[in-house]
């Protein structure tokens, strides 16, 4: 009788399984499901394609998404990972946790093309000084303009401690001025308001009026336009070269619904997930696209040169880097 | 045997955050990597500086500005005291928000201080404490019973003498309690620092949020978390020496007349006093008020953070007013300790203990709520049990020898006598610490959301998203709840009273 009851048990995890959809547990950043944010609208359309439930669990940021990650180890409930930018591509990798996407990479359209095979991008933008332009009717043409510009027209930057785009000017700071980055940090200190811990509190001073210039994305001032219908922010063309963010997702090897995953990571370069990206998370879409782009987005900065670091580079100066940054600024 | 729950579940929770981590850390790289370097030293300094500067000046303005409130009757006084229970419940970047509307580079008084800097810090640091310490010096004041003041009077006391005689005795048990609190607050102010300050004034929760966040270098937070429950503990053991329990002998009974204060130049500082507390907490409301009012869109989403505002609120004020219950009776410099146990440990530290010892549970909703009400409720904790304290100490021996005269213990003791004493007490607590709760975002973002979204939640995810207009509405709506409870509060008190 015993061995008949192991076997019925045996089975039953079998029988919940065929009863019950699948699910795919994506981890993601907070704003990706905020009411505003494209999430539901994936979840929805990804659910028609493939009977199964999307479950998101939201957290902070990449950051802290990587972090989770970390914290749990091989016992992660994830299946799926989005919201990594390249900049912690390479810490995630040194998890050992993530598969490889097995989807074609030249599909990707992003900036100097796609070749990662364990990360693959959903999203990109290039960073931007934005500025009002009722306020500061010449902008700086160039990094060198604004590091060397006028101290009493502020900019207010975001902590490379603890927050993406503040990390975005370290790297563009050091990508143009290398070995003279701390010299050029020096300069720049009067010209800063202050250095916000991250984009929102940055961004909320900015639209306050505290200060002309704020570093955020190109992409920002369609967002006044589409949404506010307001015209005086405007991104400032750097002769440099933009710095470049690629947020990216991967799946997790050892995740049950593997298949799954990868259904989910071809789906995310196809129309129906990249459509909702521009008007919804207000970044570059890496993929096709079945529906125009608002026109406010034909009128933004299209930088002629493209700045980035491989993960690598990030993560194995980003520590020294920063300390350099800290060293010249709180003098 | 009952007693020894809250000290127990306290230890055992900040046990279930350190142990954990300090296994992942071991097994992980170890504990040996802390610079304590020039860097780790400066930021030390800093965070004494800012902290000390902002305490003082609220203390000191909160005093003079409850001693002139419990003695002045004038119109509009509740409605002052209810607007005070709102800044507390701001999340930090909108107080900045608010007073940048006031004082920054396009604010109403622009120009008159410089606020990215340290004047800023300590200017957002003051208009966050000067209401709660006017708050809980006004509580403590005015539950000085009646013939007190009487007495006082028929001795023809001096203001000077009637201070020294009649309220500093009660003020000095909570002084303590209220200057460490507010400096701790200070000292592991986060956003506020970093937004006003920039790299160059960075604290130590600064650090060790760097640390545990953007390294994950779980070794050196655990080394800074030590460091900084090391230097509160010395704080708080050496005001603790402060502590000389008198408990006054005379239980009061009702809010009674007070015959001080009728000097001109007493009226003219107690008038200063009031004018110069509302000077700080006003302006910043008001600019909050204006930013928000014409963006205020009530919809699904808000309604819904309302409710899980409510909801967390009410729960780690529950929480927190039992734990407090027990500690505030204990009269061990321990249980004071103990109370400060979440504003010690970095409550990162804390959150992230805490998953890493459940994270074989699914952490869905429940789960997460349960957690977000139990960090709040530790967090809130010190608060619930300086007030909670000073109305014990109030309550004296007299209660004891009466109770055990006439056979009185147990329930009965529970409900018909220290129940309906401590009740007012047990009110501001439980304001105090529901406002408290609503503020903090770290359980959320280190645990995942879930669709949990309280308002300052709320305010977080639309400012992420380049709604702040928005943002200011939802800002509106926090503060006007709080508001709201606050006034609540206060007719419940008058009933009680009437009764």
């Amino acid at each position: 009788m015993k061995k008949y009851l192991i076997c019925l048990a045996a089975l039953l995890p079998f029988s919940a399984a065929a009863a019950a959809k699948e699910t795919l547990t994506i981890y993601t950043y907070e704003s990706f499901t905020s009411e505003w944010g494209p999430g539901a609208k994936i979840k929805a359309a990804f659910e028609k394609t493939c009977d199964c439930d999307v479950a998101w669990v939201a957290l902070g940021d990449g950051v802290a998404v990587l972090n989770r990650l970390k914290l749990e180890g091989k016992d992660t409930k994830a299946d799926v990972v989005l919201g990594l930018d390249t900049n912690i591509t390479d810490e995630a990798r040194a998890t050992g946790l993530f598969g490889k996407h097995g989807v074609d990479g030249s599909r990707a359209k992003v900036p100097g093309g796609w070749t990662d095979e364990e990360f693959l991008p959903f999203d990109y933008g290039h960073f931007a000084v934005v500025y009002d332009s009722e306020k500061m009717p010449v902008p700086p043409k160039s990094l060198d303009e604004l590091v060397n510009g006028d101290p009493t027209q502020k900019i207010i930057l975001e902590d490379p401690r603890s927050s993406t785009p503040g990390l975005g000017f370290l790297l563009w700071m050091k990508s143009v001025y290398g070995d003279k980055a701390d010299a050029a940090w020096k300069k720049l200190a009067p010209r800063i308001l202050t250095t916000a811990p991250g984009w929102s509190e940055a961004y909320g001073l900015f639209t306050k009026g505290e200060a002309p210039m704020v570093f955020s994305y190109v992409t920002s001032p369609a967002y006044h336009v589409v949404a506010e219908n307001v015209t005086k922010y405007k991104a400032a063309e750097f002769s440099e070269g933009h710095y470049l963010q690629v947020e990216v997702a991967g799946l997790i090897e050892a995740s049950p619904e593997h298949a799954l995953a990868q259904k989910f990571l071809d789906f995310m370069l196809s129309a129906d997930f990249q459509n909702e990206i521009p008007t919804t998370n207000w970044m570059m879409p890496a993929g096709e696209i079945s529906v125009a782009l608002p026109p406010a987005f034909n009128d933004l900065v299209k930088p002629a040169k493209t700045l980035l670091y491989t993960p690598a580079e990030v993560n194995a100066n980003r520590r020294a880097w920063i300390d350099e940054w800290q060293k010249a600024v709180s003098e | 045997m009952l007693k020894w729950t809250a000290p127990t579940f306290i230890v055992g929770a900040v046990l279930l955050g350190l142990v954990p981590l300090v296994w992942f850390a071991a097994s992980h790289g170890g504990l040996q990597d802390l610079r304590f370097d020039a860097i780790v030293l400066r930021v030390l300094l800093f965070t004494l500086k800012q902290a000390l500067l902002s305490t003082l000046i609220s203390v000191v303005i909160g005093l003079l500005a409850a001693r002139a409130l419990a003695r002045r009757r004038f119109y509009g006084k509740s409605l002052l005291l209810s607007l005070f229970a709102v800044p507390f419940a701001l999340p930090a970047i909108v107080a900045v928000l608010g007073v940048t509307g006031v004082y920054g580079n396009q604010g109403w008084l622009g120009g008159i201080f410089n606020i990215y800097g340290l004047t800023g810090i300590v200017l957002v640091h003051v208009f966050f404490n000067v209401p709660l310490a006017t708050r809980m010096f006004h509580e403590t004041l005015t539950g000085i019973a009646p013939e007190n003041f009487r007495l006082a009077a028929q001795l023809s006391f001096s203001d000077r003498e009637l201070f020294r005689h009649v309220e500093w005795p009660v003020l000095k048990n909570t002084l303590p309690a209220i200057f460490s609190l507010i400096f701790l607050l200070c000292a592991a102010s986060f956003v506020v620092v970093l937004t006003l300050g920039g790299p160059s004034a960075t604290t130590l929760e600064v650090a060790i949020y760097h640390a545990l966040r953007i390294d994950f270098d779980v070794g050196r937070a655990l080394a800074l978390s030590i460091l900084q429950i090391i230097l509160c503990l010395i704080l708080v053991m050496s005001s603790g020496q402060l502590f000389l329990q008198s408990p006054s002998q005379i239980p009061p009974q009702l809010t009674g007349q007070r015959f001080d204060g009728g000097a001109v130049l007493a009226r003219a500082l107690d008038g200063a006093a009031i004018f110069l507390a509302t000077a700080i907490v006003l302006p910043p409301i008001a600019a909050i008020l204006f930013a928000g009012v014409t963006h205020l869109k009530i919809d699904g989403t808000l309604i819904a953070a309302v409710g899980f505002s409510l909801m967390i609120g009410i729960g780690a004020a529950l929480l927190a007013l039992c734990l407090a219950w027990c500690l505030a009776q204990m009269k061990l410099a321990l249980s004071q300790s103990l109370a400060l146990a979440a504003l010690i440990v970095p409550p990162a530290v804390l959150a992230t203990g805490w998953f890493l010892a459940l994270k074989s549970f699914d952490f869905g909703l429940p789960t997460i709520i349960l957690t977000v009400i139990a960090l709040n409720g530790l967090m809130a904790l010190p608060f619930a049990v300086a007030v909670l304290r000073a109305r014990f100490d109030l309550m004296g021996r007299s209660f004891d020898r009466l109770c055990s005269q006439l056979g009185i213990a147990g329930w009965n003791r529970f409900w018909r006598i220290d129940m309906p004493f401590m009740l007012p007490a047990l009110r501001q607590a439980g304001l105090l610490t529901f406002v408290m709760s609503l503020g903090d975002l770290t359980a959320v973002t280190l645990l995942g959301s879930q669709g949990l979204v309280t308002l300052p939640a709320l305010i977080h995810q639309q400012m992420g998203n380049y709604r702040s207009s928005e943002a200011a509405g939802t800002a509106l709506l926090l503060a006007f709840t709080c508001y709201g409870l606050a006034v609540l509060a206060q007719r419940i008190g008058k009933r009680d009273d009437q009764n």
